[in-house]
């Protein structure tokens, strides 16, 4: 037995460490999440050894125990181990979850964070305090650490799941109808988010970032997405925004500061700020702007953005200069 | 009589229970060898291209799960197909088309071509068998059922091949499916609703089967235990798949019309397909899952070669598994965001349906604690079933409580949960019922070392496909996700679980080999070779056709271990309907809880016009995925045609006798009507399943009235009152009619029984035409809210069974004048008069919703 247990001691460790990733429910960084983390691993191990004791008894009676046993041995398993045992064990274990459940619908505090699941994307709105002007942004979410903020939820066409595994459980979002989720994270860092209800062929390809700061920090940050955009730094970055103008960008895109107006894709004042393009399968850089704006159906599949793949060198290397520029 | 037994006195007749002396009587050999010939002569199987005519349980039974093993192997191929596409991040091997493509029909297959028609076509080929019976009572239900399984599965299945298939999931949700473009969709709704009719059909043939065509003596609590299941699933198909229909029928109404019943926009509501849906979709878990429990609990008894423990607690938990499953869907839609009080409520249930799952594996564990276990194949099986089941089990009371859920949810750790329960509760005991009941099918046994082997793979394959998805789904992975990224430390684990899908593939196409190889040369195995205590183990012959030689007198749950020669009597006849002295094909009709002998029923032969019937109701499923209305709307009416013949050709004939000897004394009545036949349940089990999909439109109403504040809309019309309440009451004059057709009719005056049959449907033609006006003309437009619409579906709803019931009476009007409905052989009207029971109850709740509802509450 002694020899087996260090052994059995890696195991665990590394079974631990396969557990560690930005999406993993087992590595939480909020308060309701490690709630949840913690429930699973009370049910865990109280399925292993119920799972043993069953087959075990199962093993020994085909095959070890073979002969015939006393039936009222028998009649007491039915009944103690059919019924008396599993009521009071599963009682004991409703009581426990239910006790513990976070409420993640209750009120949150400060800024208020409306999400949008469209296909397939995210709108995302601050709301700094009630009746303020919503501050847009898209496919990123920043939150203030140890600060219980509120999320609405909503949807344009289908019905779409928003799930950051390492803050919260996930909850649907409903187009017709609005739904809540408050996350309180306990850790900065950058979690990932995915869509988790099917909403159509690119469902996949439907990510985000989830940046949880410091609180001063994230308000700094709100201050500096609430801002138009930034002028073009140089020369190309102009060449750039004026072919983001010509090519009729802004009838989808909305670039604050300047005639790109439109509401229909992703709002890009900041968008070479985020931390990922086209919701959270690029990186901002340079280069994954020009291959996703020649590109599009390629990469995500049934994108309503058409590619441009018409475009000179020239032009998508000053579009993706001006876009990387959009911090 | 010629037909004169030896050495029983004159004045013993119809003596029931039949006394040991009776049954201690052997008639005599020369007899003996008559019946035998004259039965082997009536039960024969069609040949050559006639085979296909056949209706008989055992050829039916063969296609039927010959067919679901197929669509299971075609849905198999489909997820080795995905597997291969996940093995590695960023894979480009499938589309995302084709990926979210080949996950909706994997699911969908599985469910509705593989799972469910697996049940019925294993019960049909099993159950006479069980209960000593020739036949199913409606043989040529079962084969149009069979018929319209393979045609609906063929159209659905094949729609993959041309990259058309439905691509939002098994699930369908709103608005995704409602919204999705091309004809996936349709086919989903419209394929599976004619698919979902036949299981009802085959339900209901089922369930009668069992209630009806018990062999004399055998009890309720007689029962073997696989019946018991059969009528518990049985009972829940027919209230868990109305409301898909239901649902279906809406959905497709919003697709071809624009009715907007998921429509936000428009006052519809998504949420309310999720609740239909889910309705349908838990209890469909456990009428996967008892079938396969109600296995186990046929081959537990046979290894521990004692009776089984706690028949009466596995029953009542079967029954309670039953009830408590329509309390649960909720638990399937725990991120929707419901208050802390449904989370809570719906978590417990979840949680209780676990006692009564536990009580019958702990009742096995005891019958195998107190015999004598001989390990087989099947038991190897039986094993690895409850390994994985046990699994699934736990993980399902994880997943069962809310708070757990909202993290795991739609993750693959449910993918992982569902296989595990899936394969534990069905694939597995289906496996080790294969092996175990192969030999009562063919008489021929399956090759011992090819199935360890097949175990082993399956065993192995299994558990290195899944058990890895457990931490996938942990570690974040969503189902439904045709690819990944390589940063989330996914990848090792999906290509682990890759290399166990073709373990698994393997032992299923090493397994498929050994099923359909030919045995022309191998021995006939030994007669009921597991030492089993349970009728159909009796069979022996392989080329007769008959089911059991003679219907056994049952005073014991295992008659094989406990009734004395019984065996030795069957095979010499001595039991009840031992010949076929008509040239007809019969069974014996019991009581519903005792089993005493009251008909002896003529069942139907083989016959084209099921097959034609189904061809047709196809194509009015078929066409209307196309648009093609007016060839939709000619089939169905070809199909109520066919229909309508083979009623009239095949059923409820005025027989040549009156009475029938059927052995031990015993005389039967060859007609019945009324309670006393199979007809009239089958039609009342039928009319429960149809009244629960139109509950179910109802209580679309209302959620529309409770979850929405514009419904009705303020201002809005209602449906005019005065033609709705004179439609109404000619409906219900029509009901009364036909009620009072059939009582004067059985008083002989059948004159005055004509009249009313006239005055009947055309007071149902006029209440209908009321009826629909009195929606029609009221300026309601179903296009334009959830208001009109709803209200427009009950009334198509309610005008579709008028119309049916009008068809019905003029059937008994022709009846009665071509001599098919007499004084004394008055089983249609009957029938028809419990149909028109049921309509004239709808057309009353229909009117009150649509017309009072809103004008008292509004």
């Amino acid at each position: 037995m002694r020899r087996g247990a260090p052994i059995r001691a890696a195991a665990l460790l590394l079974l631990l460490a396969g557990c560690k990733g930005p999406q993993s429910v087992l590595d939480p960084a909020g308060k309701d999440a490690a709630v949840l983390a913690d429930l699973f691993w009370v049910l865990l191990i109280g399925a292993v050894v119920l799972w043993l004791a069953v087959n075990g008894l199962f093993f020994y009676v085909t095959r070890i125990e073979t002969r015939s046993m006393s039936r009222r041995l028998a009649d007491t398993l039915v009944i103690g181990g059919g019924i008396v045992f599993p009521f009071f064990l599963l009682s004991g274990l409703l009581i426990y979850a239910l006790s513990i459940m976070p409420d993640q619908t209750r009120e949150g505090e400060g800024v208020l964070v409306r999400v949008t699941g469209e296909q397939w994307w995210w709108r995302v709105e601050y709301i700094p305090e009630p009746g303020a002007e919503p501050i847009i942004a898209a496919n990123e979410i920043r939150l203030p650490v140890n600060h219980r903020t509120e999320i609405k939820l909503g949807a344009d066409k289908v019905i779409h799941s928003f799930w950051i595994p390492a803050l919260a459980g996930k909850m649907d979002m409903f187009p017709g109808r609005e739904t809540r989720l408050a996350v309180e994270p306990t850790r900065p860092g950058v979690y990932r988010g995915q869509c988790a209800e099917l909403c159509g062929e690119a469902h996949a390809l439907m990510a985000f970032q989830a940046v949880v700061m410091e609180q001063a920090e994230f308000a700094a940050w709100l201050e500096a997405e609430r801002q138009d955009a930034k002028a073009p730094a140089d020369e190309i970055a102009r060449q750039g925004q004026t072919v983001f103008l010509e090519e009729g960008c802004g009838a989808c895109h909305t670039v604050r500061g300047t005639q790109a107006r439109g509401r229909v894709g992703p709002d890009l004042t900041h968008v070479g700020g985020r931390l990922s393009l086209g919701a959270g399968i690029l990186p901002t850089d340079r280069d994954a702007f020009a291959s996703w704006v020649s590109h599009t159906k390629g990469i995500k599949p049934g994108v309503k953005m058409p590619p441009y793949d018409h475009l000179t060198e020239a032009k998508l290397s000053a579009l993706s200069v001006y876009l990387e520029g959009l911090k | 009589m010629a037909r004169a037994r030896t050495g029983v006195a004159p004045d013993s007749k119809n003596v029931y229970p039949p006394t040991e002396a009776i049954l201690d009587n052997p008639i005599d050999e020369q007899t003996g060898e008559r019946g035998a010939r004259e039965l082997r002569e009536v039960w024969k199987t069609p040949k050559g291209w006639r085979y296909w005519s056949a209706v008989n349980n055992s050829e039916v039974g063969k296609w039927y799960a010959l067919s679901a093993f197929f669509f299971m192997m075609c849905a198999g191929v489909l997820a080795l197909l995905m597997r291969v596409q996940l093995a590695v991040p960023g894979n480009d091997f499938l589309s995302a088309e084709r990926f979210n493509q080949f996950f909706t029909m994997h699911g969908s297959a599985m469910m509705f071509l593989f799972a469910v028609p697996m049940f019925e076509a294993i019960s049909i080929l099993l159950l006479p068998g069980l209960l000593g019976a020739r036949d199913m009572p409606f043989p040529r239900l079962s084969a149009y059922g069979f018929w319209c399984f393979l045609i609906g599965g063929i159209f659905v299945m094949g729609s993959v091949l041309f990259g058309v298939a439905p691509d939002s999931g098994w699930f369908m949700y709103p608005p995704l499916a409602t919204e999705a473009e091309g004809i996936g969709s349709d086919i989903w709704l419209l394929g599976l609703s004619f698919i979902e009719v036949a299981s009802i059909a085959a339900a209901v043939e089922l369930i009668v089967g069992v209630l009806k065509c018990r062999p004399p003596g055998m009890r309720v609590n007689l029962m073997p235990l696989y019946a018991w299941y059969v009528l518990v699933v049985g009972g829940m198909i027919l209230f868990a798949f109305p409301p898909l229909i239901a649902g279906d029928f809406l959905f497709e109404m919003q697709r071809s019309f624009d009715w907007p019943f998921f429509d936000p926009d428009r006052g519809g509501d998504p949420m309310l397909w999720q609740h239909l849906f889910w309705i349908f979709g838990h209890p469909e878990v456990y009428i996967v899952f008892l079938p396969s429990i109600a296995i186990a609990a046929m081959i537990v008894p046979t290894a521990a070669q004692r009776p089984i423990v706690g028949y009466s607690w596995i029953v009542l938990s079967a029954v309670g598994t039953g009830f408590l499953s329509f309390g649960l869907w909720v638990h399937h839609m725990f991120t929707t965001g419901l208050p802390s009080m449904s989370l809570g409520f719906f978590s417990a249930a979840s949680e209780a349906v676990v006692i009564p799952t536990g009580i019958q594996l702990f009742a096995f564990l005891a019958t195998l604690m107190v015999g004598r276990v001989k390990m087989n194949l099947p038991m190897l099986f039986i094993t690895g079933a409850l390994a994985i089941f046990t699994a699934g089990g736990l993980t399902g009371v994880m997943v069962a409580l809310a708070p757990f859920d909202w993290q795991v949810h739609d993750t693959y750790f449910i993918v992982a949960h569902l296989h595990y329960t899936l394969f534990g509760g069905m694939v597995f005991p289906v496996m080790a019922g294969v092996y175990y009941y192969f030999p009562f099918f063919t008489k021929k046994t399956l090759s011992e070392r090819v199935g360890r082997i097949v175990f082993w793979l399956m065993f192995v394959g299994f558990n290195v496909t899944f058990l890895p998805m457990h931490l996938t789904g942990l570690m974040g992975m969503p189902r439904r996700v045709f690819t990944y990224p390589s940063v989330l430390g996914w990848d090792l684990l999906n290509l682990i679980s890759s290399v166990g899908a073709f373990i698994v593939a393997s032992a299923f196409v090493l397994f498929a080999i050994d099923l359909l190889r030919p045995r022309g040369k191998q021995p006939y195995a030994e007669r009921n070779l597991w030492n089993a205590g349970t009728l159909e183990w009796a069979h022996n012959v392989p080329e007769e056709n008959w089911g059991s030689r003679a219907v056994p007198y049952i005073s014991s749950r295992y008659p094989l271990w406990d009734q004395k020669d019984i065996v030795e009597r069957m095979d010499k006849g001595h039991f009840y309907l031992h010949d076929a002295p008509d040239g007809k094909r019969e069974t014996l009709i019991t009581t519903v809880l005792d089993a005493r002998p009251i008909q002896c029923l003529r069942v139907s032969g083989p016959a084209w016009i099921t097959i034609l019937a189904a061809v047709f109701t196809g194509g009015a499923f078929i066409f209307p995925t196309f648009h093609w209305y007016p060839p939709a709307i000619l089939c169905g009416g070809a199909a109520i045609a066919c229909v309508i013949y083979w009623l009239w050709t095949g059923t409820a004939q005025v027989p040549d006798k009156k009475m029938r000897d059927v052995g031990l004394t015993l005389e039967l009545p060859v007609y019945a009507s009324g309670p006393a036949s199979v007809g009239w349940w089958g039609v009342w089990i039928t009319m429960l399943g149809d009244a629960t999909a139109f509950a179910s439109l109802i209580f679309g109403y209302f959620f529309y009235w409770t979850a929405k504040p514009d419904f009705p809309p303020p201002g809005t019309e209602h449906a005019l009152a005065v033609p709705l309440l004179m439609g109404a009451a000619a409906l219900v004059l029509s009901w009364a009619a036909t009620l009072g057709a059939r009582i004067v009719n059985g008083q002989g005056r059948v004159a005055a029984a004509r009249a009313l049959l006239v005055a009947a449907p055309l007071l149902a033609v006029a209440g209908s035409v009321l009826f629909c006006l009195s929606v029609v003309s009221s300026g309601l437009e179903p296009t334009s809210h959830v208001y009109p619409a709803i209200i427009w579906a009950v009334m198509v709803w309610t005008v579709v069974h008028t119309g049916a019931g009008v068809i019905m009476q003029c059937y008994c009007l022709a009846g009665s004048l071509f001599g098919k409905l007499t004084p004394d052989h008055d089983a249609d009207i009957w029938n028809v008069t419990l149909f028109w029971h049921f309509v004239c109850l709808t057309v009353v709740v229909a009117g009150l919703t649509i017309g009072v509802m809103p004008r008292v509450m509004g």
